[in-house]
């Protein structure tokens, strides 16, 4: 019953941070909502026994990507945005489309996955079982995505970087 | 003890509201959060099915799809700031150019 409980609060914040960064017109509200999603989301993954993809999600999600995501806002000094009207046919049957769609995916998933429960912590996901399938049957693809880090982190040097200082460096 | 159609529920509305977000949002910036939604409803419903099967991968999963997040908005914030630098607007009805 707690379980349901929590479940549920988290899930509504996580719902009201998700509407509120459509609703909100400035960028920085919508980031700043973005963050209360990522945190309720810890919570839940917390709720299905994964700790380690929790705090994963804490330090590097609503940590790092989110301070990123402020400095850049702050950095170009981003303001509201413009809102340009949409077409009449989208909205004719973009909305009852989407709304079918939704109701028909939700049906399939409640249908399908049956009245199957999850108690609250089911499945181990400690740091240290995570930590040891990573490095015994899952290495290669953590290697790999060491290297991808790599590229991203050097693309980003790069596509950040002022073209003037590069052609300066170049003739000198 | 909560169904585990819940969660996957929950991610799917998550997910309805990042494509939501992508295609009503004007600002770069804001659609870039929304992928970011998109990959957190993602997560959510890797970690129930998780759950549902007793498999760990789906974690391991989870864990690389944060990684691949974390360098994509490295990358992605660095094109913003260098399309911010040669047009000076946010707005992507005005950055409909492929070459200036």
């Amino acid at each position: 019953m707690t379980h349901l409980i929590i479940f549920l609060f988290f899930g509504a914040l996580c719902l009201a941070g998700a509407v509120n960064l459509l609703v909100q017109r400035h960028p920085i509200n919508s980031a700043l909502s973005l963050v209360v999603v990522m945190g309720s989301l810890a919570v839940e993954y917390l709720l299905l026994g994964a700790e380690f993809v929790a705090a994963v999600q804490v330090i590097v999600y609503a940590g790092a990507v989110m301070v990123l995501f402020v400095f850049v806002i702050m950095l170009l000094n981003a303001g509201e945005e413009v809102r340009t009207k949409g077409s009449r046919v989208a909205m004719l049957f973009g909305i009852p489309g989407m709304l079918v769609g939704s109701a028909l995916v939700g049906w399939v998933l409640i249908e399908r996955t049956g009245s199957q429960t999850v108690a609250a912590g089911a499945l181990p996901g400690a740091p240290r079982t995570i930590g040891w399938l990573l490095f015994h049957n899952f290495l290669l693809p953590f290697e790999v995505t060491s290297i991808l880090v790599l590229i991203a982190i050097m693309g980003a040097v790069v596509l950040a970087s002022h073209p003037d200082t590069d052609s300066g460096k170049k003739k000198s | 003890m909560v169904p585990i159609s819940y969660y996957l529920v929950l991610s799917g509305i998550l997910f309805a509201c990042g494509v939501t977000g992508f295609l009503i949002k004007r600002n770069i910036i804001s659609i870039f959060m929304s992928i970011e939604l998109m990959l957190n409803g993602v997560n959510l419903s890797f970690v129930a099915f998780a759950a549902q099967w007793h498999a760990l991968s789906g974690q391991i999963f989870v864990f690389f799809v944060m990684v691949v997040a974390a360098a994509e908005a490295a990358v992605g914030l660095a094109i913003i700031i260098a399309v911010y630098r040669t047009r000076e607007t946010l707005n992507i009805d005005q950055v409909d150019l492929l070459k200036l």
